[in-house]
Formats: structure tokens, sequence, C-alpha cells
């Protein structure tokens, strides 16, 4: 620390790092997307390993024998479910009963604020069916969940088939500790998230439910099951929970542990692991899955019923099976066993799931990227911005106040919006959303110049000292709770930030400035994601996924208090006007 | 005669000894089966006023000792594995939490009562091998209304009583040996042979118990005995252990059979509660057996099958008994016991939290009242004021309400209320708490298991489903069936709630040393350095100007121009 008590070196140190501030500016940011590309590569990441002592030493054997008579089970079920045309509930209550499990039923009812064109519903009512299986010596103080959605269609009925299949067979066990409570929700995750809130007692969406008769205590662990066909060739673990949330790593150890000792194929984002990580092939192929886990935990969706329980400190998976058309197949048995493989292993917990990372990023399943890994790269980025602020108030004001229109009003006058225009409530919702954002462009820098006349030089520095300042804390708290989405936002905000100035080209500027908003990295974002996902769009087919996903986020807002769209809206959007109003500045 | 033998004979007739056992069996609507033990030892004696008491015969001497060295005017103990399922197996006999019970009336000689606690409770430790050591002043409570004596004695101060309980605590047959130990025949003869660890720990439910308390011996009261009042527990599981087949023998369920009654007992008995069966609809029991017996039971008439071991015909030609219950019936819906109660934790997050628990009354027209006890530790810091009682939507406001606040890491929050149950309805009581903040060596191992709330205690008096009975499917005489008479018309019952496990904000154990290191390197480095550059100013020092330069520096400064 000599360097900075000497006056003289201080100066000098100074003036050296504001000569090469552009320079290191760029070095910076360069270091920083480098590294995070080196994060997917094979050599500089861990191998997954089991932490939780109780569930890596001790061994079990799995022996669910009646698979064919789960999907025989699930036919029974589809035909039900075709015939009452929803959630046929007095025949899982019947089945469930005769399982030897306590069965009880939760009403729920939920009008959207405004229709999901996606999904066709509006009005939503439904019916949650759970039956306890109560552990023989146990207080009801613990309990795991296993939980399948009731889907309208030909969907996911295997899984409800197989869920009963498991009741049955965990019946007959002497071994449980915990409860297990089998859950049938209806109206995936809206029921998912009426049958928590009822668990836990709590309402944090004004959904209205009828409250539950029955529970099993803290809920240890849960698994959401997913298979979307009768044909499944491999099984798919999503971690990717609301807001970004991610279960403990274990939950996923205990997945791949499995799946190796039984030998099911599995994957993560739909990725077979490959061993080629040499290869560019296999290296691009990694950063595949990884970039699909930070667009998706970016997202703040929930990407499976799972995603709720996380907010209630539950440690909480989905397994998807799924057919990639694979010539390997595996039968309902082996699923079968890979979940009493895994319950058995949670019943053996003594303590939550807690030794483990609950901050990762996952190239593939047996590998993983932790928080002390993946942090730099986001710090290198965010060191750019202290330059900026060593050397730079006005308008916060009215960015925020627009900030906050866009937030409320796509909502509140879809109404009028339907009445005047001939557009639908979803469009009218997220036209608005559009037009708001759009109109802020134009207002800060023309009220700016009514208000205070001509803008002085200081003026503007402090302006962009505050912007800069915003930018950084705002940046850094959201990669510490969602690394994804703070990394994608400092990705393109950071550049912006930084060379925006009232004495740069302003067209040019003003244009790099709109490719680099919030809104245009949504749009580029879908683009890329679908082309992750090999299924790339023509660009007036992403332009209308981009509005549905637009719809979908503010949707996420209101049914389970996803954060993202607030973010956005309230915090991201008014920082990134600040930046529009310096290169406006006079 | 011997001289010796004679005497031992006269001290015999002296003085009063009895012992008795019997099991009761009950099919439960469920499909399941409930075996209840009790043994019950009398023994006339004195052990207050400083008697010297060293002649014990059927009577536990280990237990006769803890009595008078520690004026116990009352002892009730009992060791639960599981939780009572009320709404598919109705009420027990004998109700009990979840893990270990403990309350205790001492005499009113006892000046201190809380250090004969404390060391009574480790006595009873090393007696049950149990962890009853760890009964601490931040788990005892002094009830004021629910926990009464249940023998003779008027004295009602609250000052003698104190209760806890240890909901963690795990029950396996190193509590069962001791227990076993105290019977006269201890496990070799009579209906104790049954109490095989093997079989009992492989059920639903097990609770073993042990009582004592003075009774009368006679009906006027001019003597007092005591009461040794052994009980056992254990629901055993259609699924697990019926293998399918829904079959109960007593073979079955304990591997044995029996041969013999007690030798020591005056009376050794079976009963199997056949009310729900009277024409065999229900289940086949074989042997059969003529003896029938009555008797009210949590406030029904029950009707059971006797059989008397002390009869040699009870065991037929084959010289054991082996009971049978062959069912015929499928398994029942949910029952809808007059009062059932359960508990939980609402909200998420590790800052704040509700405890709310529900009371089931299903009696269609009656209300009563019940006392409810909650007994929460000081780590969960209950927001009183956020207390509410609904009923049917409506604010219900307790009659009595009892609240001692915690103090930290000295006594645990006590909440008695008398509530009014309406009939056929739910009262919610919601109490909302702070999670406090331990120091790091409070945490119990495994701290991100959790923390344990024992079970809420409600206590009530129970209006009887006789005086329901009005379409009378009964046999019984017109004249006795207009008045409901006192025992009929309502019966005590106690319900326990499930315990709670509650999250305490953990910190993560595994890190100190990083965070040592981490720390010490941020204070030192970083904070260090900035307080450094913060209190100190650095500028660059000139060399003192010489006597000439200041002088002239001065008529500068008078002339208004700067200095050189």
């Amino acid at each position: 620390m000599g360097l900075l008590s000497d006056p003289n070196r201080r100066r000098a140190l100074i003036n050296l790092l504001t000569r090469l501030n552009a320079p290191i500016c760029v070095v910076c940011y360069m270091a920083g997307v480098a590294w995070f590309m080196g994060l997917a590569f094979e050599p500089f990441t861990l191998r997954t390993y089991m932490s939780e002592n109780a569930m890596g030493s001790t061994m079990v054997e799995e022996r669910f024998p009646s698979g064919e008579r789960a999907v025989a089970t699930g036919r029974e079920f589809a035909a039900h479910k075709k015939k009452v045309s929803g959630m046929p509930v007095e025949w899982l209550v019947k089945t469930m009963q005769a399982r030897g499990l306590e069965v009880y039923t939760q009403r729920f009812s939920r009008t959207l604020p405004f229709p999901d064109e996606n999904k066709e519903r509006y009005m939503v009512k439904g019916t949650n069916v759970y039956g306890i299986l109560r552990a023989p010596r146990a207080p009801r103080t613990e309990a795991l969940v296993l939980s399948a959605p009731c889907t309208p269609g030909d969907n996911n009925n295997q899984a409800v088939g197989l869920l009963l299949g498991l009741a049955q067979y965990f019946r007959n066990q002497i071994y449980w500790a915990k409860d297990i409570i089998f859950l049938v929700n209806d109206h995936d995750l809206i029921g998912m998230q009426a049958w928590l809130e009822g668990y836990h007692h709590t309402n944090t969406t004004g959904m209205d439910w009828s409250p539950l008769q029955g529970r099993g205590g803290s809920i240890q662990a849960a698994l959401s099951l997913e298979l979307s066909s009768d044909v499944v060739t491999s099984m798919d673990l999503v971690l990717e929970g609301l807001n970004g949330q991610l279960p403990n790593l274990d939950l996923a150890n205990l997945f791949y542990a499995f799946c190796q000792k039984i030998g099911v194929l599995c994957t993560i984002q739909g990725k077979l692991q490959r061993n080629d990580w040499d290869s560019v092939s296999g290296y691009s192929h990694a950063v595949q899955t990884m970039m699909l886990m930070v667009m998706k935990q970016a997202s703040g969706r929930p990407w499976g019923d799972h995603g709720l329980f996380l907010r209630y400190h539950i440690e909480a998976a989905t397994i998807k099976g799924i057919n990639s058309f694979r010539q390997y197949k595996t039968d309902a048995t082996t699923i079968g066993r890979l979940l009493e493989g895994m319950y058995r292993k949670l019943n053996n917990l003594l303590e939550r799931l807690h030794q483990s990372y609950f901050f990762y990023l996952m190239p593939s399943l047996s590998h993983f990227v932790s928080i002390g890994y993946y942090m730099p790269a986001f710090g290198l980025l965010a060191v750019i911005l202290l330059p900026g602020v060593l050397s730079v108030l006005t308008p916060l004001v009215i960015s925020h106040l627009t900030g906050a229109a866009l937030y409320m009003l796509p909502i509140r006058f879809q109404e009028m919006a339907v009445e005047h225009f001939p557009v639908s409530e979803t469009e009218a919702v997220v036209l608005t959303a559009i037009a708001v954002y759009t109109a802020g462009l134009a207002l800060p820098h023309n009220t700016h110049r009514l208000l205070s006349g001509e803008g002085t030089e200081q003026g503007w520095r402090v302006l962009k000292l505050v912007a800069l300042l915003y930018l950084a804390v705002l940046l850094g708290c959201t990669a510490l709770i969602n690394f994804s989405l703070g990394f994608i936002l400092a990705l393109t905000l950071v550049p912006a930030a930084a060379f925006v100035t009232p004495h740069v080209p302003k067209v040019l500027s003003a244009f790099v400035l709109v490719i680099l908003s919030p809104a245009c990295t949504l749009l580029f974002s879908v683009f890329f994601f679908q082309e992750l996902q090999e299924m790339p769009v023509s660009f007036l087919d992403g332009w209308l996924l981009y509005l549905s996903v637009i719809s979908q986020g503010i949707l996420d807002h209101f049914l389970y208090g996803s954060l993202v769209y607030p973010l956005i809206a309230l915090l991201v959007y008014p920082c990134w006007l600040l930046f529009w109003n310096i290169l406006f500045w006079k | 005669m011997h001289v010796a033998s004679w005497f031992q004979k006269c001290i015999e007739i002296l003085i009063f000894y009895d012992f008795q056992e019997e099991l009761v069996v009950r099919p439960l609507h469920s499909g399941d089966i409930y075996a209840s033990f009790q043994f019950r030892t009398l023994w006339e004696t004195d052990f207050m006023r400083g008697n010297k008491v060293s002649h014990y015969r059927l009577f536990p001497k280990s237990l006769g000792q803890v009595i008078s060295k520690f004026s116990v005017r009352e002892l009730h103990i009992s060791f639960t594995q599981g939780y009572w399922r009320t709404m598919q197996w109705g009420q027990p006999y004998l109700p009990s939490p979840p893990g270990a019970e403990l309350w205790v009336w001492f005499q009113d000689s006892v000046t201190d009562v809380d250090a004969t606690w404390k060391e009574l409770t480790n006595v009873l430790s090393g007696i049950f091998c149990a962890s009853l050591n760890f009964i601490d002043s931040t788990n005892t409570v002094q009830p004021s209304a629910s926990f009464k004596p249940l023998g003779i004695g008027n004295v009602t101060d609250h000052r003698f009583l104190r209760y806890a309980t240890l909901p963690r605590e795990i029950v396996c047959t190193e509590n069962l040996t001791p227990w076993k130990k105290l019977l006269p025949c201890g496990s070799k003869a009579g209906l104790a042979v049954l109490l095989k660890s093997e079989k009992l720990f492989h059920s639903s439910f097990h609770s073993q118990a042990v009582h004592i308390r003075p009774v009368c011996q006679d009906w006027q009261c001019k003597t007092t005995s005591w009461e040794l009042r052994q009980t056992l527990n254990v629901v055993f599981d259609l699924h697990n252990s019926g293998q399918g087949k829904r079959e109960w023998s007593l073979f079955k369920m304990f591997s044995r059979t029996l041969t013999e009654a007690c030798p020591l007992a005056s009376s050794s008995k079976i009963y199997i509660d056949i009310t729900d069966n009277p024409e065999g609809e229900q289940f086949e029991l074989s042997p059969a057996t003529s003896l029938l017996s009555q008797a009210m039971v949590l406030g029904d008439r029950r009707t059971f099958s006797v059989y008397d071991l002390t009869q040699q015909d009870t065991f037929g030609s084959v010289r054991s008994l082996n009971l049978l219950i062959r069912w015929k019936s499928t398994e029942g819906d949910m029952l809808r016991p007059l009062l059932h109660a359960e508990r939980y934790v609402a909200g998420y997050g590790l800052q704040t939290g509700e405890i709310h628990t529900l009371m089931y009354n299903h009696h269609p027209y009656r209300s009563f009242p019940v006392l409810l006890l909650d007994s929460v530790p000081w780590y969960l810091r209950l927001y009183i004021h956020t207390l509410t009682v609904t009923s049917k939507g409506k604010d219900n406001k307790p009659s009595y309400i009892h609240y001692q606040p915690s103090k930290d890491r000295v006594r645990p929050h006590l909440l008695e209320m008398l509530v009014q149950l309406p009939p056929n309805s739910v009262t919610e009581v919601t109490v909302q708490f702070e999670r406090a903040l331990l120091k790091w060596t409070e945490y119990t191992p495994d701290p991100n298991h959790g923390f344990y709330v024992g079970s809420s205690v409600i206590s009530s008096l129970v209006p009887s489903t006789v005086a329901m009975d009005t379409n009378s499917t009964r046999e019984r005489p017109l004249f006795s069936s207009f008045f409901p008479c006192k025992e009929e018309s309502s019966y005590f019952v106690r319900v326990y709630t499930e315990p709670l496990l509650v999250n305490l904000p953990t910190p993560d154990f595994s890190m100190p040393y990083n965070v040592i290191c981490l720390t010490c390197t941020v204070v030192a480095v970083g904070y260090g350095s900035l307080y450094n550059l913060l209190t100190r100013s650095f500028q660059i020092e000139e060399p003192s100007p010489g006597l000439a330069k200041r002088i002239a520096n001065v008529i500068r400064k008078m002339r208004g121009v700067p200095p050189l």
C-alpha cells in the first residue's frame, strides 16, 4: 500500500490509468467474455461429486417390479381423463385410497390478469389430488414429494401411472422414515402454486384455494415427473426454477449417480454427455449446453413444476422422460427403479440437502462450474464501470416514472386498447409494453431540456456517475442472485454504459445504444435460444415468439411471482434510459 | 413350617399386594390392529413421612426408591415412536405424544422443586436408558390447568407440577428392556412373553408408558395404596406385516403364543373389541369364547370377548392360545372422531413464520370447551399480540389465557387457553414467531435437520356419543335411556398434535476456516489501506522556506498578492 500512500506515485498511477482507460476497458471486457467461454472447457471445470454423506456411502437396492402394471394404470387414467375431459378426481381418490394412502383434494381457482393465448386459459379452475404415505413410527415431521402434472391431451398419462405404481410399491415397504406425498397437480404450474401456497398457508399471488386437510411436516425434497411420450429413450434433468433459483447440486448428483448405476441415458438441457472435450465439436457442445442453462436461468421462469418449490427452501428437480428417437429404449420399470433408488436415498437424509453448491452452471451432467469460477468473468466486466465512476443528477426520476409506467400500464390499459384497436388481450398487453418502451426513448431528453434549459458539461458527468454506480450495483446484485441474467445484462449494458458521452456521433451511437437496450437483448436471446436448441426460426416467427415471450414473462410475474419483469421494467430499463439521456445531452 | 417363612406369610397377609395384567386387542377401522397391554401393580405402603421401606415384593425397587427419595406424588412418563393417526384409528386408550413425555406432581413438602426435578430426570434417564437428562429449564413448564393429578389428593397448586417433552427422542429396544424388567414376571411368563422387540418395532406405532399414582384401596378410601401402571400400545400395519392377507394372529403379531398367565397375577385377561362385529360380519374370531364384557370406553359402550388366562380351559387341548382374527370386509374410509387436531408451520423464509393449530369439533350439535397447552422453545420468539383464535370465520375469544413469556436460554413460552369449540367446526389458533439466531455452540448436531417444537396438548371433556345415539340401535331398556347419566354424558380426551420441525437460520459450519481467512485478508488489505487513505492526508512536503522568503511572503500578503 506504499504505492497509494506516496502522492507522487499515486499521481503517476492515476495518470497511467486515465491514459490507458480505454484499452484497459477493452481488455477487461474481452477477458471477461473469454473467461466465461472458458468455463465450458472441461479441464477448467470440476467433476460433480456427492457431498452429502447420508446419500453417498449407503447402498440401496432397487426392486420396483411393476412397470407394466404402472403403464396399464396410466392408460386407465387416460381413459378416465378423457371421459371427464379434465382431472379425473374421483377416480384418482379411489385409486390412491386403494393403494393405502391418506388421500386429500384441494380446489383452486385463479383468473389470469389477461388471457394466456399460448396455453389457452383465462379463468382457471382445478383440483389437486394428493395422497400421503405415512411412514411407520415417524411423527409427521418430514416429508418427500413426488408429483406428476395432469396435463390436457395425451401427455404425461404414463407419469401418473408410474406415480400410482410407485405409491403401491412404496406402501408395502417398511423402511420409510419420512412421509411421502404423491401429488397429481391440475393445470401444471398454477396447480402446483396453489398446492404449495396451501401447504405453507401463504398467499403471494392472490390465488383462491381451499385449505389443505392433511400435511406431512416440513418437505425435505421433491421430484416432479414428466413423461411426454409413451416411448422414452432418455431421462432429462431440469433444474432451473423460479427467479433463476437452482436446487442443491447434490440432487443433480443423485440423479446422475443412479442413471449411471441403472444404465439409463441421462441428459441435461436435452444434451447427452460427450467424451471428446478436446475436439472443437465437443467443446461447442459443452458451450451450447451451458449457454442453454444460462439462457433458461436468466429467463427467471420455472422450467418445470419443481421450480416453484425452491422458494420454500425445498430442493426440487423435474425429471423428464424424452423421446429423442434413439435406438435405446427405457421401460417404465427402469424409470420406476431410478425413482425408487432416488427416494430411498433421500429417505436416508438426516438433514436438508445443504452440503453441496447452490450456485453453479452445468456444461454437462458430470461437470459443473461453481460460483468461485464464474464470478471472475462477471468481475472483469464490472471492473470497466469503476474507472467510469472515477471520471463522472437530474432525470433519474423521469426514467423511473417511465419504468413504472412500463410495469403498470400494459395490464391497466389492456381493456382500453382492446376497445380501440383490433387486437386481442395478449397482443394488447405486449404491444402496450412495447409502445411504452419506445415512448420512453423520446421522453427523457425532451423533458430534460424543458426543465433545466441548457445542460452543462459538469451536468452530464454527474449523471453518468450516478448511472454507472446504479448499473454497477444493479448488475452486481442481479448476478449474485441469478448469475445468468446478470451476465447477459452485463454483456450488453456494460459496453453501452462505457462508451456513451454527449460528444460521440449521435445517430450511430443512438443506433448502437438501441441495439444494446434490454428489449433488443431479449430479442437476440430468443433467436439465440432457438439456435441453441437447433430449431432456428425465420425473423417473422422469431418476432411472434418474442411477443409471446414478453407476455409469458408478464404472466409469470403475476402467477408465480417471478421477478424478471419488474426487474427489467423498474430498474434495468430506467438505468438504460439514463445512458440514452446522456447521449442526447445538450 | 419355619419361623421365617411363617413370618413372611404374615407380612404378605398384612400388606396388600395385587398384580393384574391384561391385553386389549382392537381391530381398527382401517384394517390395522391395535394391541394395548396394561400391567397394574398395587401396593399398600407409605413412602412418605420418612418411612424406611426396605421390603419390596412385586413393586420394582428402583421406582419405589425414586418415589421416596424425591417425594413424588404422581409420575407419568411415556416413550412413543410414531404418531397416533386419529383420523384412521380413532382415539387411543392412552394418548401420548411422539418422543418422550414426563410429568410429575411433587409432594407439597418439597422445598426446592426445580432442583428435585433436575435430579429426578437424571435418575429416570438412567432407569429407562433414555435421554431424559436433556430435560432442563429450557423445556420444562408448569401448566396451570391442563395436567391435573390423576390420583387421590387435593393439591392442585401447579408450583409442584413439572411437565416436559423431548420430541426428538427416539424409542427403541434399549428403552423396552428396562421397562420389561419392572414387571414382576419380567418377560418370562404371562402376557409379557409377547413383548419381543423385533416385532414390536416392526409396526406403525409404538408407545410405552409408566404411570405411578396413589389410589384408594377401598370405596371408603380409608387406606391408600400406590398404583404402578405399565402400559404398552402398538399398532400393526396391515400392508407391511399382513403380507397382503387380511389375517391377524397372536403368533403373526408377536411371533409367540400364550401358554400361561403370570403366576403372580391375580387376574390375567385378553379382551378383543367386537363391538363393530356383533354378527361376525366384519371379521371372524377364533377360538370363540362365550365370555363377554361390556364397558364404557371413551364415551362409547363397547363389547369385548374375554379370554381368562388363569383358567386352564382357555388354552384348550394344545395348551397354547393363538388368537386369530380374519377380516371379511374391505378397508373403511376415514373416521370422523369428535375431537381431533393438527398443527403446522406456515410461511417461508428463515426470518418469521406462523404456527397454525387446527382443532376440529365434529359433534353435530354440541359445543364443548377444550384446554390448549402450547410449550414453544425460546428460540422461536412468539409475537403474542398476533395470537388469533377463529372458528367459522369469526373471532373466538378464549375464556381463559395463561401466558408465560420465554426468557432467552432460560425458559420456554407457555401458552394455555380455554377455547369453546362450536359444533361441527374448525377452530384455528395462529400465532406468528420470529426465528432467533443461536450462538454457534447452541446448534444441535445436524443443525440443518431443524429444531423440534413439542406437540400441543388438547385436553377436553367431550360429549359422549351415547347421548347422540337417538335411534337406539342397541337394545336398551327405555327407562335407562332418557336422561343421560353422569358418566355417560361426557368423557375425558387428551389429543396431542404432531410435533413441528422448524428450520432456524444456520451458518455453514464447514466454512469457518475460509471465512476467517477471507475476513482477515479483507480487513487487513482492503479496510486497512482504505482507512489509512481516509484518515491521513498525504502531501508533498516542501523544504521549509528560509527566513528571507518568509518575510517576503508576509509583505506580499499585506500587499494582497499571492505568496511566493
